[in-house]
């Protein structure tokens, strides 16, 4: 699956995306934050604060019980602050 | 009412003017003609620049839906985003909202929406570049939540 990460996440993990072969056991958002933690310090650094952390599935927002199923994109960002 | 919708996600300024002259171009139906800019301030002249980072192909997926929404809220004819990234200079625009609508409750209704909820739905994110010293991404507001909240 591909992963993008934008702002202060892509800066903490330190690369703006990647492919990953996720465990079957990681079904929703939720579950894959978790996974991702565990992958290394600078994970856990990005993604320490649960609440602030945004996922989109295909370029739509998903809440963490959103499935993973079918999805081609990840993105992984911090609350926006556009306009 | 169909709405023109217009979505633009660019590295270079836009022309407010030209841009509302388009939102009602061709129609006699039109009494109302909103728009608002967003501009990069110089926070006390301490700014030398914000950089707006991006996720292109969902910032203008999730433009499109939120100006879609507005659409099927307010009989408006028209609305317009075009939101700006990269580096911005204080004084320079970042971000224009237009509407057009028979009347203007539901243009200047709809423009505050759009802007409400772009701020806290739309893919943009802010890192500040002082003139000395660290700078660092722009926290998110509270108040920008309770602003897109008020709405549902």
């Amino acid at each position: 699956m591909k992963l993008v990460y934008f702002a202060s996440v892509r800066e903490r993990i330190g690369r703006p995306e990647e492919e990953l072969d996720l465990p079957a056991d990681v079904a929703t958002v939720g579950d894959l934050i978790g996974w991702l933690k565990g992958r290394g310090l600078e994970y856990e650094a990005a993604l320490s604060e649960p609440r602030a952390i945004r996922v989109a599935l295909d370029h739509v927002h998903a809440r963490p019980e959103a499935k993973l199923a079918g999805v081609r994109e990840v993105a992984v960002f911090p609350p926006m602050t556009g306009g | 009412m169909a709405a023109a919708l217009r979505i633009a996600v660019q590295a270079g300024p836009f022309d407010m003017a030209r841009e509302a002259a388009a939102a009602r171009a061709g129609r006699s139906d039109v009494g109302a003609v909103v728009t608002f800019t967003g501009v990069c301030r110089d926070e006390g002249r301490t700014l030398a620049a914000l950089e707006l980072e991006h996720y292109p192909g969902m910032a203008e997926a999730e433009l499109t839906r939120i100006a879609e929404e507005a659409a099927a809220r307010w009989s408006i004819t028209a609305a317009t985003i075009i939101h700006r990234f990269g580096r911005i200079a204080p004084g320079e625009d970042i971000v224009l909202v237009v509407t057009a609508s028979p009347h203007r409750a539901a243009a200047l209704e709809a423009a505050s929406f759009l802007m409400d909820y772009l701020k806290t739905r739309a893919p943009f994110w802010k890192k500040e570049h002082p003139h000395s010293g660290e700078g660092g991404w722009v926290a998110a507001k509270g108040s920008d939540d309770e602003a897109a909240e008020k709405w549902k």
